[in-house]
């Protein structure tokens, strides 16, 4: 065991803000221990950000490059918006995972990294001739080596564990280091542990978090003393949680469900990364939340729909690939004009693409991807809490217009966390769908018009005298009798349409952020965090930039034209090849620019502060 | 609620229906119109749904709750709307193409989910609505537009597919045998499981006489075998016959003075090997089997589902929204 001690010694130092990036095999438990020093942190009264950073394979060939897995979190005693460009500390746990992930880490950036991992086979499975801890890959940095395997092994001995079962345990070591190195209560994760595992394996997690923490304590390898970094005091009071973006939009839904006394049906396929907002519905039974794992996509949205006939509020959820299956489906929910809710996280396409990494690129999929003119309304969360009150605008959009709503998540959004200030239940209003009743002396239509909306009457199945039939087929202005009548064609299309154009009377007056003049950086989405970082720090050098964050993608806000028109120029950055702004450009006949990026992973602050910097 | 006095017409709806004349749909429509009138069912609590094809119309005709879905997904809708509305009374409609063919998928799931679903299976061994193609049922050899030189494709024996799917009532009917057809109707509706019913729907157009050797009335007594369980399994007018097992194998025999009635099988709609059976004889010397298949009790999914709801209630009450807003850990900033 060898321990390279080139920390410079410095006082118990506080410091504004902090990005660490766990990285190791896919079997290393990163992502678990990624999440508890988000709880811990959250707990702590920081504010934060995170970005696992994983392989779509479950156990990709242990020790390659292609198999690590990485967890991203960056927390403040500030108000934050991203997990952060770069990396302040790195936590290797081998040659791989180190060498994959240095172009991450600033210059002159802590490295801790499990030297144990540093065998010529392990250096052989991450293509390496020499190691990088001996050839100068990482003499700009400050390394910690640490025997963390060992370590490991010898803290957990006395209680039998296997050698595989005792190798299982590093991560919590590395964990507790990691919590005397940033002051953490140790608390949280203990009472998460005893929750978890039970008898020897619950006793061998802790005594590593612990033997982590003390060695990083007694070893004196920090030099000294450890950092602080103090909870953010510009918070609005209240009281907070952690939570991740596929588990908000669960709450949101489980709310909305609560909020319109109706039941909520979830169908739905596996999908990455889809699938834990099934996970995190399945047990709200008792919510009123019932959850069905279909045979197929197209299985899933149909039964989706067909519980929105019967009167539930009918919800799918999938990923672009799944949009792509349910796209017959989902133009059917279109003419029948029934509530539903098509939830799309989004991931890197074409075809299976990059499962577990972010993308924006299923805009025009799911705007104009369908057969014929259908029009679908779009909203889409900026941040992971933000899924929460998505969820439930969707589920009153599509009550109120009777109409398919789609939801445009994304993998960050996804798996990020961040804090989540409470929301007061009793500001979220009651939204009691009204269905049709029959009345006495009156024929039913069943596709007769509110004026306000346009929604047709939500008839349900069990309702005496309103017996009626939907479907497929074109359909009668008013009787909903099947109609090949050429006008009356063309009436409905434009109805249809006008029908979701109408949903900006629910649309609040868009905001601006900084200037409304100069350059207008115009986002949707995930891509919030990122553009506001960056349009903040291009003011702070006194340029002239404003940032326009779009829920809406369809219909667009009413008075975005004219935002716009104040700007000399408007900038479009988005994680694909350029969606938003085709749609801004047809629209609006603006000479908007695009800022793209298709790697799978999102903005970092820089990438966008740079592109402004050249526009103005 | 007292379910009022209903009469056939009470079923029909002011839709124009639009099937070619002669087709055999009229027959089943006619016959499931008069069903209805019987079934005890309020007429708001019916709901038919179809996916896309000849016999996916059908809803239209039906003064009934009606959805006409897209192309072979009907048990699909029909499985999310009988999840969450158990009390109602579904009814899937669909042909050969769309059920066997683009819509496979769905009707091997919804048996085996056993939802309490009522599946009629229009089968003509034909495309319709797109102008006479092969289909999944039809034989090989077959010429058809698509199929100049004769189809090169296996058909699916529909009740063997039902079988192998873990079906809990499986039947055949034929279109122009109404009261048979009613009965089995009523068979399906009284069954708590998915009542799939395999009907011979003659296609005058594209595929007229698929069904002849037991259509006309003389025809269908030679040639026809009603399966009544705990009866033999005999037919025939003029020469009376029967079936016997030899080892696995069914064998006709005439009855007279080598064999009697007591010789033939007994149908049991429980035994799920000799429902094998019955569903591999058709022609070549072998009567068509029509009546239930098989049978059996399962518990049905959407009991199962609510139960599962129904329990959680049980156990956790009520969801409280403002726990689960709060999750696990919450802190304050004041």
């Amino acid at each position: 065991m060898s321990t390279t001690a080139r920390i410079e010694p410095g006082p118990n130092a506080s410091l504004d803000s902090v990005v660490i990036r766990f990285a190791g095999d896919s079997g290393d438990g990163m992502q678990l221990i990624g999440n508890q020093f988000t709880r811990t942190s959250a707990l702590a009264g920081n504010d934060l950000a995170t970005l696992p950073d994983f392989p779509a394979e479950i156990r990709a060939p242990a020790g390659t490059r292609a198999g690590v897995s990485g967890f991203q979190l960056q927390f403040a005693n500030h108000d934050i918006f991203t997990p952060g460009d770069i990396a302040d500390v790195l936590v290797a746990m081998n040659p791989a995972a180190l060498v994959a992930n240095l172009g991450r880490l600033k210059d002159g950036g802590l490295i801790i990294v499990n030297n144990d991992k540093f065998a010529s086979r392990d250096l052989k499975l991450a293509n390496l001739e020499q190691s990088p801890l001996e050839d100068g890959t990482v003499e700009n940095y400050r390394v910690v080596e640490v025997g963390i395997t060992k370590l490991t092994k010898d803290t957990v001995e006395p209680l039998g564990l296997t050698t595989k079962e005792a190798d299982r345990c590093k991560n919590f070591f590395a964990l507790g280091m990691m919590y005397w190195l940033y002051s953490r209560n140790m608390g949280p994760t203990e009472d998460w542990v005893r929750s978890k595992f039970k008898g020897k394996y619950a006793d061998a997690n802790l005594a590593a978090l612990r033997a982590g923490w003390s060695y990083a304590e007694t070893v004196e390898i920090f030099a000294g003393q450890p950092y602080m970094v103090p909870r953010a005091d510009d918070f609005d009071a209240g009281e907070y949680r952690n939570i991740m973006g596929n588990a908000a939009l669960a709450v949101g839904l489980a709310a909305a469900a609560t909020k319109a006394d109706r039941p909520l049906f979830y169908g739905t396929y596996p999908i990455t990364p889809a699938s834990d907002i099934l996970h995190a519905l399945a047990p709200f039974k008792n919510y009123g939340v019932v959850t069905y794992q279909a045979e197929d996509e197209i299985a899933a949205v149909c039964a989706a729909i067909g519980a929105s006939w019967g009167g539930s509020i009918g919800v799918t959820g999938t990923s672009g690939p799944g949009i792509a299956l349910k796209a017959e489906a989902m133009g059917l929910a279109n003419i029948v004009e029934l509530p539903l809710i098509v939830v799309n996280v989004q991931r890197g396409g074409p075809s299976t693409g990059l499962p577990t990494k972010t993308e924006q690129s299923d805009l025009l999929q799911v705007m104009y991807g369908r057969n014929g003119d259908s029009p679908m309304p779009i909203l889409a969360p900026k941040t992971p809490a933000d899924c929460f009150e998505v969820a439930i605008e969707a589920v009153k959009i599509a009550f109120k217009y009777m109409t398919p709503v789609v939801i445009m998540s994304d993998g960050y959004i996804a798996n990020g966390a961040e804090p989540w200030k409470l929301p007061d239940l009793d500001t979220i209003p009651e939204m009691k769908p009204t269905f049709a009743k029959a009345v006495e002396g009156e024929e039913f239509q069943a596709y007769s018009r509110n004026p306000e909306t346009l929604a047709r009457p939500w008839a349900i199945p069990g309702t005496p005298g309103l017996e009626h039939r939907v479907g497929g087929l074109e359909k009668q202005h008013l009787t909903g009798h099947v109609s090949y009548d050429p006008p009356n064609h063309q009436f409905m299309q434009e109805l249809r349409r006008d029908k979701v154009n109408k949903i900006r009377q629910d649309i609040p007056a868009t905001e601006i952020h900084g200037d409304d003049s100069g350059l207008c950086v115009l986002t949707w989405g995930s891509t919030y965090g990122a553009a506001r970082t960056a349009v903040n720090g291009a003011r702070k050098q006194g340029k002239k930039v404003g940032h326009v964050h779009l829920r809406w993608l369809n219909p667009l806000p009413a008075d975005l034209g004219d935002v716009l028109a104040k700007y000399d120029r408007v900038l479009v950055p988005e994680l694909n090849l350029g969606q938003l702004v085709k749609l801004i450009r047809a629209e609006y006949l603006i000479d908007a620019q695009s800022l793209s990026k298709v790697q799978g992973q999102p903005f970092t602050t820089n990438e966008i502060l740079s592109r402004i910097l050249e526009e103005v | 609620m007292t379910v009022p006095v209903y009469k056939k017409k009470d079923f029909v709806s002011d839709q124009v229906v639009r099937w070619c004349p002669g087709c055999g749909d009229y027959s089943i429509l006619s016959q499931v119109q008069s069903t209805f009138a019987g079934l005890g069912v309020l007429r708001e609590n019916f709901a038919v749904i179809s996916g896309i094809g000849c016999s996916s119309r059908f809803p239209y005709y039906m003064e009934t709750y009606g959805f006409h879905t897209i192309h072979g997904r009907a048990p699909a809708f029909a499985s999310g709307l009988k999840a969450t509305r158990p009390e109602l009374s579904v009814w899937v409609i669909s042909g050969d193409g769309d059920m066997l063919s683009i819509g496979g998928n769905h009707i091997i799931h919804a048996l085996r989910r056993n939802f309490d679903i009522n599946v009629l299976l229009f089968n003509n061994r034909i495309y319709g609505l797109t102008k006479g193609q092969y289909s999944p049922t039809s034989e090989v050899g077959k010429k058809t537009k698509s199929t100049p030189f004769g189809s090169i494709d296996q058909p699916f024996n529909p009740i063997q597919l039902a079988l192998g799917a873990g079906g809990t009532l499986i039947a055949r009917a034929i279109d122009v045998d109404a009261k048979h057809l009613q009965s089995m109707l009523e068979t399906s509706h009284a069954h708590k499981g998915t009542g799939f019913i395999e009907i011979y729907q003659n296609c005058n157009i594209f595929n007229d006489g698929a069904f002849d050797e037991y259509r006309g009335k003389g025809e269908r007594e030679e040639n026809a075998l009603y399966l009544e369980h705990g009866k033999p399994m005999v037919w025939g007018k003029t020469v009376r016959k029967g079936l016997i097992l030899e080892g696995t194998t069914f064998k006709v025999v005439e009855l007279g003075e080598a064999y009697s009635e007591d010789d033939c099988c007994i149908h049991d709609e429980g035994n799920y090997i000799q429902a094998q059976l019955l569903s591999q004889i058709n022609g070549n010397g072998f009567p068509v089997p029509l009546g239930v298949m098989y049978r059996e009790q399962r518990p049905t999914y959407e009991t199962a589902f609510q139960d599962q709801v129904t329990a959680a209630r049980g156990k956790l009450g009520n969801g409280d929204l403002e726990a689960l807003v709060k999750g696990g850990d919450t802190w304050r900033v004041s």
